[in-house]
């Protein structure tokens, strides 16, 4: 691998995390609302505070949140802390910190959704190289091309409502929503609601599962039609090797390629699939989280969430782009030529 | 018109997505003639009923008469689609060419715009500009007009990968030497021979704005007085319709939403035939 693209992927990466973070900090300032202010004159027509002292308590909470700085100056604190991972503490929920927020949300998403991915990604490549390989029976490819388009372009949400809809409401199979029993506490060290966690979680990741697993089983069809006309096949043919080498040795490896990229940008899809999805499922986790945020306007929460989810991705296309050419070696030669 | 079925029968992907595409396109307006359009807001009929022989397709908690909703709310999901779908191309195909064509520092600096930009979910980046609006009364233009703010790079990025491909062609070539202007070039060779290109990554592009935008109204951001496809589903889970046990109002707008996007899915499939011969061959 050469030094000059680790350094350009670098960049890059550098490059994504800011522009998120200035698209963040830009975008909820051109509204012109002000967030501490919206909340105290809601608190004081709702919970009967005194409205007299309320200018001095807008212009005393601006400066403990640092909001009265001119805005050159919070821009570079703001950036400054990104890259810390500090993003202050969230005003509906002070004296928590957002990266706090963050964290206890988290715990909800990040498990459903990463075993979902996983699942989805070797559901998905083996059905489509299934598909694909010209000697499986033509009516695999006949019966689940036509209900994996479907399920592959409609939202995750609209899936999530329809298996609802189907296992926890007609059939009961499984509860209607909500991560644990609404008569548990979260505690992450008993088996007993790891259990309740893991069967409330079938529902989700059933939904990423068929959303994505449908994508990749597509696109892998694809990549197995090409792999099959290239040489190496041919020649692995025409040394007589068993059809089941020549799938998994000779074209299941080399049609993985691309999709193991696509993996790396597919997850931001999936998280924020999945944040819309969780709203369906009485999910508290982090998309539910990012919504309350919105609709409370609390700044720094929302700066959070999208920045992290950003960084989450950025991280993963990096990883991506360093490990890809350990896995094709076609890449780092042309590297070492260009 | 026969060579058009004759050719539909060899690529049945594009009949498909176009006649679903027709038939949601004559539900929508013809079926404005059997229903009062009205109906399709609150408190216009009697709530929660389910299907019946008066409201075929029930009715939601609010009174809307939800056959009317399908038909209103169809179009008017296509229509936010639709200025997405045409910004998003338009803008698209503007970077795409100057990029692809211009090559040198421009398109360096256009791909990497584009490549970093694609790098953010344009989900966040549109739930960031939403939530700016989320105290004012949005229509269904102004979701387009949302919409469209991330449905401009995916074909920008596609559109300039053909344009390079096909600026070294030999024909290119010609018409340089017999001294054709670049502007000249660009309208008269490059776009009829994209052309079934440029309408696939429309259909693409539509379909990107329509998730993007069933996604915001999924979450309660979008044009809230209007029955769209999305708004429908957002009160679905508001209202928990399926512990009230009414079905009809889950299943169909999720019926509707699955013809709209399949149809649009399918459409570009069966044009990417057309754009891509090397396809014909191999699947």
């Amino acid at each position: 691998m050469k030094a000059s693209y680790v350094v350009r992927r670098v960049i890059f990466l550098f490059m994504v995390i800011w522009t998120a973070a200035s698209l963040n900090f830009i975008l909820p300032h051109l509204t012109g609302r002000d967030p501490i202010r919206e909340q105290l004159e809601q608190q004081i027509a709702s919970q009967g505070r005194p409205a007299k002292d309320a200018a001095a308590m807008i212009a005393t909470y601006n400066r403990l949140f640092g909001l009265d700085k001119p805005l050159w100056e919070q821009y570079l604190v703001y950036i400054k802390n990104v890259f810390r991972l500090d993003f202050g503490f969230s005003m509906m929920e002070y004296p928590r910190t957002v990266m706090e927020i963050i964290i206890a949300r988290g715990k909800i998403t990040l498990p459903f959704v990463a075993v979902g991915i996983v699942i989805a990604f070797i559901v998905g490549i083996l059905l489509g190289a299934l598909m694909g390989w010209s000697r499986s029976p033509a009516w695999i490819s006949a019966i689940a091309i036509p209900p994996l388009m479907a399920a592959s372009s409609i939202p995750q949400f609209v899936i999530a409502l329809l298996l609802i809809f189907f296992f926890a409401f007609k059939i009961r199979l499984f509860p209607l929503g909500y991560p644990y029993p609404l008569d548990m506490t979260e505690n992450w060290g008993d088996p007993q609601f790891l259990l309740q966690y893991a069967y409330h979680a079938v529902l989700p990741i059933m939904t990423i599962v068929i959303v994505e697993a449908s994508g990749w089983a597509l696109g892998m069809r694809a990549m197995m039609v090409t792999v099959e006309g290239e040489d190496y096949t041919v020649f692995a043919e025409a040394k007589g090797l068993k059809p089941s080498r020549i799938f998994l040795r000779y074209m299941l490896r080399n049609a993985l390629l691309p999709s193991l990229t696509g993996l790396a940008l597919r997850i931001g899809f999936v998280i924020t699939g999945a944040a819309v999805a969780e709203a369906y499922f009485n999910y508290n986790g982090l998309g539910a989280r990012l919504g309350a945020a919105i609709a409370s306007f609390d700044y720094f929460v929302i700066y959070g969430i999208a920045t992290i989810i950003v960084i989450c991705i950025a991280s993963a296309t990096f990883i991506m782009d360093m490990i890809y050419p350990l896995l094709d070696p076609r890449i780092s030669y042309r590297a070492q030529k260009g | 018109m026969s060579g058009f079925l004759s050719y539909v029968r060899r690529n049945p992907a594009l009949g498909v997505g176009i006649g679903m595409l027709l038939f949601l396109l004559l539900f929508t307006t013809l079926g404005r003639l059997f229903v009062n359009p009205l109906h399709a807001y609150p408190l216009s009929v009697m709530p929660t009923q389910p299907p019946s022989a008066q409201y075929p397709f029930g009715t939601d908690v609010q009174g809307r008469d939800l056959l009317a909703v399908m038909v209103v709310g169809t179009g008017l999901t296509l229509q936010i689609g639709a200025i997405a779908g045409a910004i998003g191309l338009s803008v698209g195909i503007v970077l795409g060419f100057v990029a692809g064509y211009s090559g040198g520092v421009l398109d360096t600096v256009i791909t990497s715009v584009i490549d970093v930009y694609m790098s953010i979910p344009g989900f966040l980046i549109l739930v960031l500009i939403a939530s700016i609006f989320s105290k004012v009364d949005l229509g269904v233009t102004e979701m387009g007009l949302i919409v469209s703010i991330v449905s401009w790079a995916g074909p920008a990025r596609a559109i300039r990968a053909q344009v390079l491909s096909m600026r070294e062609r030999p024909f290119v070539m010609m018409s340089k030497l017999s001294g054709m202007g670049t502007f000249e070039i660009i309208m008269k060779e490059l776009v009829p021979n994209l052309a079934p290109y440029l309408v696939m990554s429309l259909s693409q592009t539509v379909y990107g704005g329509l998730q993007a935008s069933l996604g915001l109204e999924a979450l309660g951001i979008g044009a809230r007085r209007e029955p769209t496809m999305g708004m429908t589903l957002y009160y679905v889970q508001y209202y928990s319709a399926l512990m009230l046990g009414m079905w009809w109002w889950v299943i169909e707008p999720i019926i509707v939403i699955v013809l709209v996007l399949t149809s649009l899915v399918m459409t570009s499939f069966g044009l990417d035939e057309i754009a891509n011969p090397r396809r014909r061959k191999t699947v």
